[in-house]
């Protein structure tokens, strides 16, 4: 069980310094703009004629909205995915709970 | 990913549209198949679409000096097949285009087939491939998922690519000058879903193992009559129970 948990925080603390590691090496000098935002402006420079020919429907007002917006998403999805294992868990716990109290198949019965 | 909204020319936005709507349709028969033929499934369907739903939310920063999202379109293809994601997919960009004014409804087809078609069954292949090569239930989860989102993103460059090709370099041209914008970004990107990944799979192996089994991601502890599992000597009960933890 020891070894279990040894390996979920390794695998959790490699992924932060999957994404920690290059911020702190870069120092600064770069943007971190959005690949999507790269894209459109390639999209400018090789066809600078290009029209974009439809508008979004609804564009959040400033980028603290969109942000908000974003994290809205994220919450949503992390209440749900919350819920669903914290569930899933529960149902175990209580699985073994009432195992315990009935008595398994009980291996000396055989 | 996303395609800014009317960034696809009318044709290619009418093309995509109509290259994913059938998957889309079908992946919305399969999911209500999924919900009345297995109504138990419904709290996993429900953590798969949440899992994208995050994930595709996050920015994350990488070693290109851009920052990117990932897909976590892998983890539902591999527990409930692609077609599912194909549905779940494009709701998540539905609600990015109409609410973040990220992607659009002109380019939600061509997203939907990168993000919601292309990537899960690539990353179902890549899941699948490795299992059969040996490489276990995480081996293959880790794979599914970080192919799923790099696969999801060179689609989007090569979609690009067709739609504005390079005026000396042509299209190969136009490939290289988008696979650059996104590939190399997405690479520790899709490392780190990956890794993710695992970590889902490891809870739901502890918690969710009756589900896994249903859907054939974990082959079924054998199933024993009453009368047979009393026969059976304790210590050889236990001994294949340790076998199937083990894997």
């Amino acid at each position: 069980m020891r070894r279990r948990h040894l390996t979920t925080a390794l695998l959790v603390l490699a992924v932060v310094a999957l994404f920690a590691v290059p911020l702190l090496l870069d120092g600064g000098s770069s943007e971190y703009a959005g690949t999507d935002s790269r894209a459109t402006e390639v999209v400018q420079e090789s066809a600078p004629d290009y029209e974009p020919w439809f508008e979004s429907v609804f564009s959040p007002g400033s980028t603290e909205i969109e942000s908000g917006l974003f994290a809205l998403q994220a919450a949503l999805g992390g209440v749900a995915l919350g819920y669903v294992l914290g569930r899933l868990r529960g149902r175990r716990t209580a699985e073994q709970t009432t195992g315990r109290t009935t008595g398994q198949p009980e291996p000396d019965r055989a | 990913m996303h395609i800014a909204e009317g960034f696809l020319p009318p044709v290619h936005a009418v093309g995509w549209t109509i290259a994913a709507a059938p998957f889309v349709v079908h992946g919305a028969r399969a999911v209500g198949k999924e919900v009345r033929e297995r109504p138990e499934s419904t709290l996993l369907l429900g953590a798969a679409g949440a899992f994208t739903f995050v994930l595709s939310a996050i920015k994350l920063p990488s070693v290109t000096g851009s920052s990117s999202h990932p897909t976590g379109t892998g983890a539902g293809a591999i527990l409930f097949r692609p077609p599912v994601m194909a549905l779940l997919g494009t709701v998540v960009l539905l609600f990015q285009a109409l609410l973040l004014a990220h992607g659009g409804l002109t380019t939600l087809g061509a997203n939907a087939f990168s993000f919601a078609v292309v990537g899960p069954w690539a990353g179902y292949a890549a899941y699948r491939l490795t299992r059969r090569c040996g490489g276990g239930l995480l081996g293959g989860v880790f794979a599914g998922m970080a192919v799923a989102d790099l696969a999801t993103y060179i689609t989007t460059a090569l979609q690009l690519a067709l739609a504005f090709p390079d005026t000396e370099s042509g299209l190969a041209g136009a490939a290289a000058k988008f696979l650059g914008v996104f590939a190399v970004t997405q690479i520790p990107l899709a490392i780190g879903e990956g890794l993710l990944g695992v970590l889902l799979f490891r809870v739901l192996t502890v918690n969710a193992r009756p589900e896994l089994e249903r859907l054939g991601v974990l082959t079924p502890t054998p199933v024993l009559e009453p009368e047979k599992a009393r026969v059976l000597e304790p210590e050889k009960a236990r001994g294949t129970d340790d076998e199937e933890g083990q894997r």
